[in-house]
């Protein structure tokens, strides 16, 4: 039965069953009046989406006070909240009664809200990532396509956010996974569309945007089969056409649109919020930027070095449009985009560890050290959200999937629980990668245990989420060097197999035509 | 190998980590109280100290395991420790809790790798250097990913998974012929938790024809001459040991009887709260079937009936049955007898080696179940897990094993009623079945048919499917058609009622298999 559909329910169970474990833990702003967290923010826009007018629902009105929790997300986000908020009322009205509902938790109301995540996540991003590496080329059995899916499904950063400190990261991050397949498989058009869903889902996908478009534009100027000018026309037309299907009813009035732009970007909010990796914050250990320079200048001095950072995998990717460099680029943008934009979520990370996902297989211990990073990066949000427990377990598992699962090359002899290597004997000298990897694990290690064990000097309160944010930038920055020079120095032309695909594919369609 | 098995192991440690915050049952209040007993009150009162309900009823041994695990718990929060400190349950006592339960787990995970590394002799060897389809993996992965342990230990809260790690390696220990050790370890185990009496039959027989007596005749009868009184010796003077060492400070103590009296209360009813899916869930439903009946065609008084609801209702109680005869707790205990007298005999007369006791063992553990007093659903674990260790060998006994397992299993479904934990224990149980078949049915090289599962016959699977329709009306249509208000019971009782036929459907032909079996000289081999 290898590679039966028992096997691909087995990891669906899997994936869920994870899920839910760690749904039962706490989420962010438990218990915590008046403003509580992301929880009552998401249960908020469904109270709001579903009592009132399209119209009002980005708007400050006598029902609506933005300052609560006021929906800033694109309008995919309000139609799903809508959508929920219908379902809930249905469930139990109270949930989403208008100003009544504020600050709504029960047993019941959680499982509501987790099973609403899950049941996103098991129509958007589990079937995205089962089906991206069904269809890779690169691993040959069934059975290792389907353990590297379940790896990448448990992966604890995602999981831990979404199900955790709740948010609903799996439908724009589906939906991106949804893209990247689209155009490995040659349907540009399609890839389009499930783009401009994931950006009209969640703004936050605009770190994934410039790759997107770069690798567009690039393989329709490359493009032999058609008219150039003729396929880009036709990606902008697609394109244009899912945004005003997003916007339709915000584009009737011209003030209205305007509002929901301006939610969406709010540049008033400053350089970044809590402790983040991202070389502002770390920098601020020593500048303090916010002092010396106007909030616009701030502005400026972000959009010119993310542009300029952003330039070198976007020209390499504009000039040799690939499958396999969008990928890469779309780690640097948004690593780029999360080390060096305005504004930044400890979250965002999130966006930059999907691409790394979807690499997995082709350089394991790399990527599993970047993914292992990233979760940690968010270590002191995890800590405020009650999500420790479940961080250890996750993560530890996450490592023992991995390592047992997947080749791990050379370095695999150093990790315990490596299934490839069985003989130990081999060089004792240990490999620089190896030592590099052991002690930059001993930081994250090191750097838990302090802050959860040891109070910090009353004079610096924020010292550990300081001391990880640090850590982790200079990691990321390292990362980002490492990701591109990775791009820059893959093969030059596609792969023979992916050109062969790619024009098999054309005949058939041909011949279908004909 | 060994990789793999450490990894295997790891993945399921980490899962019961994440199984940590969810629900768990009075069970763990009993847990905590008997740390705080054994804590804070000196040996000579822990059998009479009554503050709370769930007074200490396991024997000796368990109560100095609590004593030795009280004094962990001190560093977590010594507040748990205070025996006042009714169902105390601040997060560091949960965490302590169910750490303790996951770390004593070793020991069952440590005495599946002893038994998957030496003493398996699978069917088929697995396919090249795959890992994946090596019999030892696959037996691991049933083993320390078995349903019942997983919900019972890491979400209901027991310490099963090391009282079985225990029972196991004495298995393992038998398997490899160190008998003595075995013993050891078995007499052990009963002054952990005396509900392994139920197979102590097995240990002796196995013991004296196998031990006691040196050698066989060639058709397998036995030789009277062989016996070796050193070897009855040495047998007895390890039990007494142990028992000495258990009960021997309570002996001097003079507290002896009210021990006892604590381990074996008789109070309590026929069948727990839920019934077992055994002999007399389907004799309760047949009486209940009998007195609607009497009740319509006028035999039968109303006065009869409205006790014969309250047993329905799930409380703990003696009650009468209306028609059929009720049961004294003798008579359960003579059936029992009587169910095993066959098994122990043929083993007696074949006496086929480590996986002969294995059998006998098996049997006693099913006729306690279908005929016990009071016997909780839990206890099917006791049939389940010995046998996976037989799956992987035998083709039928592969098939008696899928269907008890997804059977056994499912009668522990109310066992977790909250909502929460529904997903988990769906999720955990279709997993746990789908990898069984796939991979037993796999090692036999046994396709699926048309309307039929691997393994199984045309009946089995049309049953085993059965239990699918059944758990999707219990959970869902019987409330979505607006029954729960009026038969509260009936989900329990379907479920039990079926169960039940599934469990001695596999009792029955688990028994033929094992009476048909002839004596095989090269079985009586050790590994």
């Amino acid at each position: 039965m290898e590679g039966g559909l028992m096997h691909l329910f087995l990891v669906v169970l899997g994936a869920t069953l994870l899920r839910w474990c760690v749904s039962l833990n706490s989420y962010s702003g438990a218990q915590t009046p008046p403003i509580y967290g992301d929880y009552e923010a998401q249960r908020h826009w469904m109270e709001i989406t579903y009592n009132l007018p399209i119209t009002e629902w980005y708007v400050n009105t006598t029902n609506n006070d933005l300052l609560y929790w006021g929906l800033d997300y694109p309008p995919l986000t309000a139609y799903h909240s809508w959508l929920c908020g219908a379902v809930a009322s249905v469930v139990n009205s109270t949930w989403v009664s208008l100003w009544d509902s504020r600050g709504t938790e029960s047993y019941t109301h959680k499982l509501f809200m987790r099973s609403t995540v899950i049941v996103a996540d098991l129509l958007v991003y589990i079937p995205a990532v089962i089906v991206y590496f069904t269809l890779t080329r690169k691993l040959t059995s069934t059975r290792d396509r389907l353990l590297t899916s379940l790896v990448v499904l448990l992966y604890p950063g995602i999981v831990l956010i979404d199900h955790g400190h709740f948010q609903y990261n799996c439908i724009s991050l589906g939906f991106t996974v949804w893209a990247v397949i689209a155009l490995e498989w040659g349907h540009d058009l399609l890839g389009s569309v499930a783009f401009c869903l994931a950006l009209n889902y969640k703004q936050m996908e605009l770190y994934h945007a410039m790759p997107f478009f770069c690798y567009l534009l690039g393989s329709s100027f490359r493009t032999k089969t058609e008219n150039r000018f003729f396929k880009l026309a036709k990606i902008g037309l697609v394109v244009i056409m899912t945004f005003a299907l997003c916007w339709l009813p915000f584009l009737y009035d011209k003030d209205l649109a305007l509002q929901l732009l301006q939610r969406l970007f709010p540049f008033a909010r400053g350089i970044y919020e809590d402790k983040v990796a991202n070389v502002w914050c770390s920098l601020a250990v020593v500048i303090k930027l916010k002092q010396l320079l106007s909030l616009d200048s701030v502005i400026r001095l972000c959009l010119c070095t993310t542009l300029a950072a952003l330039l070198p995998s976007s020209l390499d990717l504009l000039l040799r449009p690939t499958v396999e460099r969008l990928k890469l680029a779309l780690v640097n943008s948004s690593l780029v985009f999360f080390l060096f934009s305005f504004q930044v979520h400890e979250k965002s990370i999130l966006i930059a560890t999907l691409p790394v996902c979807l690499l997995l297989h082709e350089r394991p211990f790399e990527c599993m050290w970047f993914l292992l990073v990233a979760t940690f990066s968010m270590f002191p949000l995890l800590i405020k959200d009650g999500l420790v427990l479940p961080y250890i377990g996750t993560t530890l598992l996450f490592y023992t999937l991995m390592v047992s699962s997947l080749d791990m090359g050379p370095v695999a002899i150093y990790l315990p629980g490596s299934g490839t290597t069985e003989s130990p004997s081999k060089q004792w000298t240990p490999s620089l990668k190896a030592v590099m990897f052991w002690s930059s694990m001993l930081g994250c290690v090191g750097l838990s245990v302090a802050s959860l064990t040891i109070m910090p000097p009353t004079s610096l309160p924020d010292l550990f989420p300081v001391l990880i944010s640090v850590y982790s930038c200079g990691h990321f920055l390292l990362f980002t060097l490492y990701f591109h020079w990775w791009q820059l120095s893959c093969d030059v032309e596609p792969s023979k197999s992916e050109v062969k695909s790619r024009t098999t594919q054309k005949s058939n369609t041909k011949k279908k035509r004909l | 190998m060994a990789t793999s098995f450490w990894n295997v192991a790891a993945t399921f440690t980490f899962v019961k980590l994440l199984l940590i915050p969810s629900y768990h049952s009075t069970d763990f209040e009993v847990h905590r109280n008997w740390l705080a007993v054994t804590h804070s009150l000196p040996m000579n009162k822990w059998y009479y100290e009554k503050t709370s309900e769930w007074t200490l009823d396991y024997p000796p041994f368990f109560a100095l395991f609590e004593f030795v695990l009280s004094h962990f718990a001190r560093a977590f929060d010594p507040n748990m420790l205070i025996v006042k400190n009714l169902n105390y349950a601040s997060p560091a006592t949960v965490v302590f809790q169910r750490l303790s339960v996951i770390v004593t787990d070793f020991v069952y995970i440590f005495a599946v790798k002893e038994f998957c590394f030496h003493c398996l002799k699978p069917a088929r060897r697995g396919s090249g250097s795959d890992v994946f389809t090596h019999p030892s993996f696959i037996l691991a992965v049933l083993l320390m990913g078995n349903f019942g342990l997983l919900i019972v230990d890491h979400i209901h809260f027991q310490y099963n998974g090391f009282l079985f790690g225990v029972m196991l390696l004495s298995i393992v220990r038998i398997y490899q012929g160190r008998n003595l050790e075995g013993a050891l370890y078995f007499a052990t185990l009963l002054n952990f938790k005396h509900i392994y009496v139920y197979i102590a039959p097995a240990y002796f027989m196995y013991l004296l024809r196998n031990y006691c007596f040196k050698s066989s005749k060639k058709d397998g009868s036995v030789i009277w001459t062989s016996f070796s009184f050193l070897h009855f010796a040495r047998l007895g003077t390890i039990v007494v040991l142990i028992f000495g060492l258990s009960f021997g400070p309570y002996i001097s103590m003079g507290q002896l009887p009210q021990v006892l009296s604590r381990l074996f209360p008789f109070k309590r009813g026929l069948c727990h709260a839920y019934w077992a899916p055994n002999f007399w869930a389907l004799y309760n439903v047949a009486d209940k079937a009998a007195s609607i009946k009497g009740l319509h065609s006028g035999f039968l008084s109303q006065s009869n009936h409205t006790n014969q609801a309250s047993m329905t209702g799930g409380l703990v109680q003696e009650f009468q049955h209306a028609v059929l005869p009720s049961i004294a707790p003798v008579v359960t205990l003579i059936l029992t007898v009587l169910s095993i007298i066959p098994a122990v005999v043929h083993h007696w007369r074949y006496p086929n080696g480590p996986r002969g006791f294995l059998r006998c063992l098996i049997l006693c553990a099913f006729a306690s179940f279908v005929f016990g007093w009071h016997v909780h659903e839990k206890a099917i674990l006791m049939i389940i897990i010995p046998l996976s260790l037989l799956a992987l060998e035998k083709k039928r006994d592969a098939q008696v094993f899928l269907v008890l397992s997804t059977t056994g299993h499912l009668s522990l479904f109310p066992l977790l009623f909250t909502q929460a934990e529904t997903p988990i224990k769906i999720c955990l149980m279709l997993m746990y079945t789908i990898y069984a078949f796939i991979t037993v049915s796999g090692l036999f090289r046994i396709p699926s048919g048309r309307l039929r599962l691997p393994l199984l016959t045309k009946l089995e699977s049309l049953y085993v499917i059965g239990l699918l329709a059944l758990e999707i009306y219990c959970s869902l249509l019987h409330s979505v058609l607006g029954l729960q208000q009026f038969y509260p019971f009936i989900p329990l009782l379907l479920t039990s009622v079926y169960c039940a036929v599934g469990v001695i459907y596999c009792w029955l032909m688990f028994y033929w298999l094992t009476l048909t079996e002839k004596y095989v000289e090269s079985n009586v081999k050790l590994e």
